[in-house]
């Protein structure tokens, strides 16, 4: 282990970017956090969470795929790809850094999606300890240890250091070229990591029950009356799906513009009207059906396809930023009363 | 406010109205979520009311509206404008809601009690003009004022504007709101500066359209955005300049008949302060066409919906600075 002062702060950063791109999350003026590109100028954001989860930085809102430029001669073919360099992800979250597996499962399976696959490999993620979980979170139901979080490095923060600890080959090669780090005192890692875990004990939400949802529950989920009830509100905006860090659903379209097309792929949600549609009509007609596939989706068909792994991270982003306060564990909850 | 469980128990068990648009109680302090209650047993296990009620229930009887038979509804003050609004754009029949006025000190929010630097809360009392906050880390009190959601900062009225029965006392317009004060601001800047700012804060829009899905001037059944067959539909920004122009065009297909309720801004996962541009929009119609406030009454014409040969000509935009020319 390894650890360095918080006085020192800025020089781990500026060592960590003279050797590639740092982003870390930092506050903005309104006091939201976000990812940004370390500068000079940046302070670290020192509450829990950014407002956008983690996953922006291998699986952006809006990206370019391919352009064509159509002329009499024919279709021009275009690379519009961005090069990717590598960078360092720093002050991840444990919700956050699981959240990276779960999409790693969508994305990098056959067919692997060459554009998530070059970010991902090019990354090295340094995960942090949460001092101060909030009540909204509950990923120690999904079996995440926000002492502990896995990262490429992981890292804890009492009120004098930062402490350091390599996992990966990568997170080893990042350490070795951070000479100024110095040599870290474990047990002082350890108290933080104690004190966090007296914290989640506390936590409002840590008795989440999951037992009557998971893999193979489709059909004693499916046609649950809850279901009315607990979308009757749902506007139907895609607030919830954006800010999640294990959504991947995106759509692709064009950007046409005089003689040449620009071809893009952006996010898109389930909750919206048009995310089914096709030829033939819309298989999800009402708000209802829309909400339960976002839910169902987390809680069991991706449970089902992935050896029972959950596809939420209880990183409570949706319990905050939801306009009428529905979220998971509402539906968690609500599933359960009527369970035998 | 106190009653108002009891008046929903009422309305249902004495016939007054078939069901009742209010507040699901939440799993926890901040987040009741609207709901339409059938029943007494329903209201008995689920209703709730209290300072964490924030949401504007009227554009849901859009929808209620075409129900059997009348949806009686609890409304604060700001909240009643947008139902007069919706009224009188026919959108809703005002014989099939029974509105209930329930007058409103402001109310609050989590984000609020985050800025206040309040961490690990786990519930809430209200008491007089403060809330005590239990907290994973001890108790604190904090006052109702600090504690509010942003709409509720600068209420522009505590009238409300039509009611079949009241909750609590009947309030006037607040004449010193300085809703405006921020407007005022943003004016003075250089354009330069103003486009910073604009861009600055739109730029982090996700375009996951809550605002608009919460606007209650927003009721198209299909949106232009939304739509495959427009030409102009876009899920995402493919520039900053779409970014832009999805909520300039939203501010004035709205303007004029936005009331002004906040909502937009309250349920901004991205904190962009749109209240800013709609708040434009209505000064200048203010400056330009003389005051006017949408859903204020029953009778008035929006002003942009209302042409007269003595309106003040397009031009006077470019040449008047902010000023009335
Ligand atoms: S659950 Fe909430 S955030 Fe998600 S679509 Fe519905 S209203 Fe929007
Ligand atoms: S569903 Fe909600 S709590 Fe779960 S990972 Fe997504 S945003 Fe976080
Ligand atoms: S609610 Fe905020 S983030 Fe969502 S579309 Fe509107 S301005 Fe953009
Ligand atoms: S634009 Fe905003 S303030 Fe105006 S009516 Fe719509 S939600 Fe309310």
């Amino acid at each position: 282990m390894k650890q360095i002062a918080l006085n020192r702060l800025d020089e781990l950063f500026a060592a960590i970017s003279a050797r590639q791109t740092l982003l870390i999350p930092q506050q903005l003026e309104n006091g939201d956090a976000e990812f940004r590109p370390w500068s000079a100028e940046a302070k670290l954001y020192t509450g829990l969470k950014t407002s956008r989860s983690a996953k922006d930085a291998f699986f952006p809102q809006v990206e370019n795929l391919v352009g064509f430029k159509v002329s009499e001669q024919g279709i021009e073919l275009m690379d519009t790809r961005d090069e990717v360099q590598p960078f360092t992800l720093f002050g991840v979250r444990g919700c956050d850094a699981r959240s990276f597996d779960i999409l790693d499962r969508v994305f990098l399976a056959e067919p692997v999606d060459t554009f998530y696959a070059d970010r991902r490999a090019a990354a090295t993620v340094v995960t942090l300890a949460c001092n101060r979980p909030e009540t909204t979170c509950f990923c120690q139901s999904f079996g995440i240890d926000p002492s502990r979080p896995a990262g490429d490095v992981t890292c804890w923060m009492d009120a004098e250091n930062l402490y350091w600890q390599p996992n990966t080959d990568k997170g080893r090669a990042l350490t070795e070229a951070l000479s100024l780090l110095e040599e870290g005192e474990e047990a002082r890692a350890k108290r933080v990591e104690e004190d966090i875990q007296a914290v989640l004990k506390r936590l409002p939400l840590k008795d989440l029950s999951l037992d009557h949802v998971g893999a193979g529950k489709t059909k004693a989920l499916f046609d649950r009356p809850e279901w009315a009830e607990l979308s009757e509100a749902c506007l139907g905006c895609g607030a919830c799906t954006f800010v999640c860090p294990t959504c991947q659903c995106y759509d692709i379209e064009e950007f046409k513009s005089g003689g040449s097309v620009r071809r893009f792929r952006c996010w898109d949600s389930c909750m919206y009207s048009d995310f089914t549609l096709m030829s033939a009509g819309q298989p999800r007609p009402t708000q209802t059906e829309r909400f339960r596939q976002r839910f169902m989706h987390k809680l069991v068909y991706y449970p089902d396809n992935q050896d029972g792994l959950f596809s939420c991270v209880g990183c409570g982003r949706c319990l905050v930023k939801c306009p009428i306060h529905m979220n998971i564990v509402k539906v968690i909850n609500a599933l359960k009363e009527g369970t035998a | 406010m106190q009653g108002v469980k009891q008046k929903a128990l009422e309305l249902l068990t004495g016939g007054k109205a078939d069901r009742v648009l209010g507040w699901r109680r939440g799993e926890t302090f901040y987040d009741p979520t609207p709901g339409v209650f059938a029943s007494a047993e329903e209201v008995e296990r689920d209703f709730v009311f209290d300072a964490f009620c924030g949401a504007n229930l009227s554009k849901y009887l859009i929808a209620l509206d075409r129900a059997e038979g009348v949806t009686a509804v609890f409304l604060k003050p700001c909240d009643s404008y947008s139902l007069v609004q919706l009224i009188k754009e026919h959108r809703i029949h005002r014989e099939k809601v029974y509105i209930v006025g329930v007058a409103c000190e402001g109310m609050c929010g989590y984000d609020a009690l985050m800025k206040a630097g309040i961490e690990g809360v786990l519930s809430f009392e209200e008491e007089g003009d403060a809330l005590k906050v239990h907290t994973l880390y001890g108790d604190t009190v904090i006052a109702r004022k600090d504690a509010l959601l942003s709409k509720c900062e600068h209420c522009k009225s505590k009238r409300i504007v039509t009611y079949d029965e009241l909750l609590g006392e009947q309030g006037d317009e607040v004449a010193d709101s300085g809703r405006f004060d921020e407007v005022a601001r943003l004016e003075k800047m250089t354009p330069e500066d103003r486009f910073a700012f604009w861009q600055n804060e739109l730029s982090r829009c996700i375009r996951c359209n809550a605002c608009r899905n919460v606007c209650p001037a927003c009721s198209c059944e299909k949106c232009v955005f939304d739509n495959p067959d427009s030409g102009i539909r876009n899920k995402a920004a493919a520039d900053s300049f779409e970014e832009n122009m999805f909520h300039i065009i939203r501010a004035f297909h709205v303007a004029s008949r936005c009331t002004d309720c906040g909502e937009c801004t309250r349920v901004c996962p991205q904190r962009i302060p749109l209240h800013l541009l709609n708040r434009k929009f209505i000064k200048d119609i203010n400056e330009l066409y003389g005051e006017y406030q949408a859903g204020a009454d029953f009778d008035t014409r929006p002003a942009l919906l209302n042409f007269q040969t003595g309106d003040c000509e397009p031009s006077i935009v470019h040449v008047r600075g902010g000023e009335r020319a």
